[in-house]
């Protein structure tokens, strides 16, 4: 089954943004269970579209302005939720931020 | 039909619901499917037992008719390729036993494990278990817990479509993952056992089909996991408190405080068993939150007066189990139990810290604690004044009527 991770974390989690993954990454990727991801810039380089009407609308900043911001994601393909709770809890951002699964929807 | 049949019948769906819905969840992986396919086997054993006589193996017969029904609804329902090939792989099998009894026990285990997820709400995992282990249809588990019954409906279905979206796996997990597990097993099962022995809401103080449920699942479960003491500390802690259910209200429904208990009504037997699983678990030497918590109630069971009972045992055993869960609740019970042990100033200094500390604020067990206290100290109008306070916060109309019964003796002069 795929898995999206997404990383949240308020502020203070940015300051981890360049402490890498403590070898995460390598083990996941030997393990084959990697299929992408990436760290993303903070909230406040976010723009939000929404098109109403045919007009298009813009906002300086994120979806909603909550304590906690997604910080980062992984795509996984795992076996079940068990494994993609134990990969997600290996993360080093589990120990500061919070880490939402989401299932992707299966073809 | 002959009560013989319906009777059969009946004691086949309380052993049996359970391992057909179980199975019959690893055959189709569907659990809709697998629920209505374990009705429609006991809808047929109540038309073909009178005809045919109560098969040697009810259990075995059940499966098997409900894993045929699947095959058939499957098969109908193929409307695809992956359908159809689904069907193909689930050949109909005679009506020969085909249980093999230890797949079919690791069928329940895997069910249990799989309903008490912790990627689950507690309370979905309490209702799932209520509906797919212990067969209560979805009216009885909402009547159970006082929510309206589509509720518990929704509650069902949601679980039910996580587990399937969330790829939630079912199986029993493996060894290094039982320890964080089997606590939501356990915790599962003792919180359909608490609602059903103290009912936390509404007119009625105990509903006992929650407490027997818990009890028939406790002994599956320790049937299941021998070697998980902590599964046999469960069952000892429920059978010693269910053994008082008849002593705990009087003929009016009120509640009888455990010194005023008439011991002759308490179930020795069920007192005797449940003290040898308790011995039996604590000969493994893993101690435990479920088997203090039994030893504790072993304690009373096992005092043939109350002036007889070890409070300084049970203060000690209540430390134990605030070094193992930490508690505001617990510290109460040893606030309590040092309360009897030490004399009530004791027992009060520990209740004053906990009001202090302010987490029990709306827990009307603490005022009436406090009360019980005082009034022993004899300092009745500050008495009186925490049972009022108690009576703002309790739940059922049986507490309040106790603490109504208490505030009266402290009010009356001399």
């Amino acid at each position: 089954m795929q898995y999206m991770l997404m990383i949240c974390g308020d502020e203070t989690a940015a300051a981890h943004a360049n402490d890498g993954c403590e070898g995460w990454s390598e083990e996941m990727e030997q393990r084959g269970v990697l299929c992408g991801g990436a760290g993303l810039r903070p909230p406040a380089d976010a723009t939000t579209v929404r098109v109403r009407d045919d007009r298009l609308q813009l906002v300086d900043g994120p979806f909603a302005e909550t304590r906690e911001q997604i910080g980062g994601y992984v795509l996984i393909d795992c076996a079940d939720l068990d494994q993609a709770i134990e990969i997600a809890a290996k993360h080093p951002a589990a120990r500061y931020g919070t880490i939402e699964i989401r299932p992707l929807w299966q073809p | 039909m002959s009560p013989d049949v319906a009777e059969a019948v009946a004691a086949a769906f309380r052993a049996e619901w359970g391992r057909v819905v179980a199975t019959l969840i690893r055959v189709t992986g569907d659990w809709d499917l697998a629920e209505e396919c374990a009705q429609d086997a006991f809808a047929q054993a109540l038309q073909r037992w009178p005809r045919d006589g109560i098969p040697d193996r009810p259990g075995a017969w059940l499966t098997t008719v409900a894993r045929n029904r699947a095959t058939d609804r499957l098969r109908r329902a193929a409307v695809g390729a992956a359908k159809l090939r689904e069907a193909a792989a689930m050949a109909p099998e005679p009506f020969e036993p085909v249980a093999d009894d230890d797949v079919v026990s690791d069928d329940r285990l895997r069910l249990m494990f799989t309903c008490c997820h912790p990627a689950l709400a507690m309370e979905a995992r309490v209702a799932l278990t209520l509906r797919t282990l212990a067969g209560l249809t979805t009216a009885e588990i909402a009547r159970s817990f006082l929510v309206p019954e589509q509720t518990m409906s929704k509650r069902l279905t949601r679980a039910k479509h996580k587990i399937r979206h969330a790829g939630v796996p079912y199986r029993v997990p493996p060894a290094h993952l039982l320890p964080e597990r089997t606590p939501s097993v356990l915790a599962v099962l003792y919180l359909v056992f608490t609602e059903g022995y103290s009912a936390t809401a509404g007119p009625q103080l105990l509903r006992p089909a929650l407490s027997d449920e818990a009890i028939r699942l406790a002994r599956v479960l320790v049937a299941l996991m021998p070697d998980e003491p902590e599964a046999l500390g469960l069952l000892a802690l429920m059978l010693l408190h269910d053994a008082r259910r008849a002593a705990r209200t009087d003929d009016a429904g009120e509640l009888v405080p455990l010194p005023d208990q008439d011991r002759s009504s308490w179930d020795a037997a069920a007192i005797a068993e449940g003290a040898a699983l308790l011995e039996t678990a604590l000969r493994r030497r893993a101690p435990g939150p479920y088997q203090v918590q039994a030893a504790i109630a072993a304690c009373h069971a096992q005092a043939a007066d109350p002036a007889d009972t070890d409070w300084l045992q049970i203060a000690t055993l209540y430390g134990e189990l605030s070094r193992l869960t930490p508690s505001p609740v617990i510290e109460l019970n040893r606030a309590v139990a040092v309360g009897m042990a030490n004399g009530p100033a004791a027992g009060l200094a520990i209740v004053d810290r906990l009001a202090a500390d302010g987490t029990l604020a709306d827990y009307h067990l603490l005022p009436a604690t406090r009360a019980d206290l005082l009034r022993r100290l004899g300092r009745f109008d500050e008495a009186a004044e925490a049972y009022r306070r108690a009576l703002a916060l309790a739940g059922t109309d049986a507490e309040r009527r106790f603490l109504h019964q208490r505030l009266a003796e402290v009010s009356v002069p001399g």
